[in-house]
């Protein structure tokens, strides 16, 4: 049962991955390529309809972390107070910044509000990035000092930084080089992602270069990937242990690749979602491997005397995980309704949906 | 000595670190229900718009139904960014209690999400921009779906504060924590569907009050007067109905709870210091003097309470000296100020709307300007009574997170300092402020166009 809702809360959280992935793109994207009114048009209304159910998947997958695996939701959230407290900030602002820019025509009125998206969405694409490398890496559990627990073995809490900014100093801190690391990796990634969904959903004057922009930081991530795969060893002593015991699980690694291989073919794609389904692969693909390279841990210990948290030591009491079953698929099942009525009546291109003007 | 001094260090520490969670908790969730006790209402006086529209097609109630829903969409808005904060802070700042309680809060939180959060998300949309491609009637149902989205969302909250005052369906294991033993228990628990139902009726009484508000004040402006009617008329009839159910039988339903379950929180709700023999009076107005346990300036009547409470005159209530004073409930006053300020303003909802509705049908409403100008300035005062009314139940509950099970000195997390909890509370703090000067300035706008410049850009989709 324990692992029924891990696969749950994994494909939950690919997903959101998947569809807020675009979305931070795409604000990336605004921020740092689109010149014109028309090119900042096109961008929003390529995601103007879908940001908001987009981001209900996160809260999801905070519900179903907080239900099946309560000591996890307790310690994570709790440990990684700052930073957390800083995504849901960062959250409100996206939201702001796209909601606001359309209530009133005035240029100064529309560019403050395009910054706050932009900005927030960078932001928010390196801090989850970020929170990924903190999950590989490890904590120290039970704030051990000295070799002794000062917590319940358990809990822990991380600064934002430690001046060493290294991921094997006796205090580590949420932001050392290898998280800072995966940050970046995450930037560039869904930067790709944001910029093929753009060309998918319009006709707008900017996809030419957008395709350019692929290309190029395809390279950029083709070489990103191989640097994390070289740091992972440093960090996690034995990263494919579970895929050589089950070699089926090397799909993941190899979808990664095919993502990226398929993304240099970008310019001569003959149907413009194609971009996106390699992106897609890529990132779910990067995320299941990350997943896969450290299961059962869902949350390491970085000390020898406080164990890793699993998905078996957090889970909650069987009673409960059953209970949930009862009322999951009911919820899923109309989630995909919803889902599909959704995209159909949004289908096709957006560029004359005229977001943000009501 | 020395260890003393140690221990007493320590304990000021931990109640630093409780007071500035407690303060973040409380400052964000009452910021953000003065947005969904607006929009659960609403959805539903927007839903009656539109099916008014369906069956006389008499196009100003098309015209509201827009207006209506640009308004709702901005609290929409803010409810769902307001919100996310929430479902976060329990495992930010009350890390043991979810550690403990997650297993069954957890339940019907997650089931929040998957059941409201993406039907009122997917839909709102398509409520917003695609009236013309899905016609009137499915403009109708996907209004109706909105409304069944934040009702059921307002349910399973509500379920999961009701485990919080009055635990079913648990038991706890020799680790402490608590687990589901009883998936039904937690929907049948009794003292859910009177607050539920209480809660809801609330919920109309703000945006009746504001509909007819913004009605008073369309016809005293005398700008869309036509519309000022209509809003006036609705807002009144809504109104009055929801002011009585919020009392009888929802009110009084939710108090005979606290008295059965929380028989020490009522007698501080009600400012009882002393258990009286032959009765209880009800206090209408008095300053509560914790320190020498009475109540200073008092107005009350005799054995009124009583009555209320039991049907009988003389039925004696336990007043707080007949509980330990470590069961008190933390904040006497301020539960005693939160209980009567929600009871007082209840009291003149009824009062005023009643005034109303009979002016309405003699036919002289939209002529007594007195009674429009205090319809237009008790918009802000549903707002307070749904506060209060949150705050007595919330202080009400208190020394308890769980209650009579878990303290909440005992469920906070053990791991974040107050420096940082203080420091977040006044990023809030901040942040909040921002949203609200932008929400003031955008509903201001949208009221000031007025209803018959709405224009939904609906013929693109």
């Amino acid at each position: 049962m324990e692992f029924f809702w891990y696969v749950v809360l994994m494909g939950i959280l690919a997903v959101y991955l998947v569809l807020d992935g675009y979305d931070f793109g795409a604000g990336i994207i605004h921020l740092f390529f689109a010149d014109t009114e028309k090119d900042k048009k096109a961008i929003t209304n390529a995601i103007g309809p879908f940001w908001d159910a987009n981001e209900v998947w996160l809260i999801a997958a905070g519900g179903v972390l907080f239900f099946a695996f309560p000591t996890l939701y307790a310690s994570s959230f709790s440990g990684f107070y700052l930073p957390l407290i800083m995504i849901l900030w960062l959250l409100i602002f996206r939201a702001i910044g796209l909601e606001m820019r359309g209530q009133i025509h005035n240029h100064m009125w529309e560019s403050i509000w395009d910054k706050a998206f932009g900005i927030a969405s960078l932001l928010l694409a390196l801090f989850f990035g970020i929170a990924l490398g903190n999950i590989v890496r490890g904590v120290n559990l039970g704030m051990v000092q000295n070799g002794v627990s000062t917590q319940e073995p358990h809990f822990f809490f991380l600064p934002l930084w430690n001046p060493t900014f290294s991921p094997q100093a006796n205090e580590l801190g949420i932001i050392d080089w290898f998280t800072l690391f995966l940050g970046i990796v995450s930037v560039v990634a869904l930067t790709i992602h944001g910029a093929n969904w753009i060309i998918y959903k319009t006709n707008s004057a900017l996809n030419p270069k957008l395709k350019n922009v692929v290309f190029r930081l395809n390279f950029v991530l083709l070489v990103l990937v191989f640097i994390s795969l070289g740091i992972w060893h440093f960090i996690e002593p034995k990263p494919f242990h579970n895929f050589v015991e089950n070699p089926v699980l090397w799909f993941f690694p190899l979808m990664t690749f095919v993502g990226i291989a398929g993304l240099f073919k970008v310019r001569s794609f003959k149907k413009d979602g194609q971009g996106f389904i390699f992106s897609t692969l890529f990132l779910v693909g990067g995320f299941a491997s990350t997943a896969v390279s450290i299961f059962p841990n869902v949350l390491p210990s970085t000390n020898n005397i406080n164990p890793s948290l699993t998905i078996y030591n957090t889970a909650a009491h069987e009673y409960g995980l059953n209970a949930g079953l009862s009322w999951f698929f009911i919820a899923l099942f109309l989630v995909i309704i919803y889902f599909i009525i959704q995209y159909r009546v949004f289908s096709g291109k957006m560029d004359d949906v005229g977001y943000g003007e009501h | 000595m020395v260890k003393f001094v140690e221990l007493h260090k320590q304990i000021t520490i931990m109640e630093e670190m409780l007071f500035y969670d407690r303060m973040q908790f409380a400052f964000t969730i009452t910021f953000h229900y003065l947005f969904p006790q607006l929009t659960m209402g609403l959805s539903l006086i927007i839903v009656y718009f539109k099916w008014k529209y369906l069956k006389t097609k008499d196009e100003q109630y098309n015209h509201a139904t827009h207006f209506w829903m640009k308004i709702f969409a901005l609290n929409f808005a803010m409810g769902v960014v307001t919100g996310i904060p929430m479902e976060f802070q329990f495992g930010t700042n009350w890390a043991k209690f979810s550690e403990l309680t997650g297993g069954i809060i957890g339940q019907t939180l997650a089931m929040e999400g998957m059941f409201s959060f993406f039907l009122e998300s997917s839909f709102l949309g398509l409520f917003l921009f695609g009236e013309k491609l899905l016609g009137h009637k499915w403009h109708f149902v996907t209004g109706l779906l909105i409304m069944i989205g934040s009702w059921a969302s307002g349910f399973l909250i509500i379920a999961t504060h009701s485990w919080m005052q009055n635990p079913v369906g648990y038991e706890i294991l020799e680790n402490g924590k608590f687990v589901l033993n009883n998936f039904q228990a937690l929907f049948l628990n009794p003292w859910l569907w009177p607050s539920y139902l209480h809660n809801q009726a609330a919920s109309l009484v703000t945006s009746s009050f504001v509909v007819a508000g913004i009605g008073a004040f369309y016809i005293l402006s005398n700008k869309n007067v036509s519309f000022g009617k209509l809003f006036l008329k609705t807002g009144v009839i809504f109104g009055l109905i929801s002011s009585v159910i919020v009392a009888v039988p929802t009110g009084d339903l939710a108090a005979k709870n606290v008295v059965k379950y929380q028989p020490v929180t009522f007698a501080a709700m009600e400012g009882i210091f002393h258990t009286e023999k032959k009765g209880s009076e009800i206090v209408l107005i008095g300053q509560p003097d914790v320190k020498d346990k009475k109540l200073d300036n008092k107005i009350a009547v005799p054995n009124i309470l009583s009555f209320l409470t039991y049907g009988n005159w003389d039925q004696e209530i336990k007043g707080l000296d007949q509980f330990e004073e470590d069961l008190h409930p933390t904040n006497i006053s301020g539960l005693y100020y939160a209980y009567h300020i929600m009871v007082g303003l209840g009291t003149v909802f009824i009062g005023l709307m009643v005034l109303s509705l009979f002016q309405l049908i003699r036919g002289k409403l939209f002529e007594t300007k007195w009674l429009l100008w205090s319809l237009m300035f008790m918009m802000p005062f549903p707002y307070i009574a749904n506060t209060t009314g949150w705050y007595t139940a919330e202080l009400g509950r208190q020394p308890w997170l769980v209650y009579n099970l878990m303290r909440t000195a005992a469920g906070a997390s053990p791991t974040v300092s107050s420096g940082n909890t203080l420091f977040t509370l006044l990023g809030f703090i901040g942040l909040y402020l921002l949203l609200g000067m932008l929400f003031l300035l955008l509903v201001g706008k949208i009221i000031n166009k007025g209803p018959h410049h709405v224009e939904l850009s609906t013929e693109k989709i």
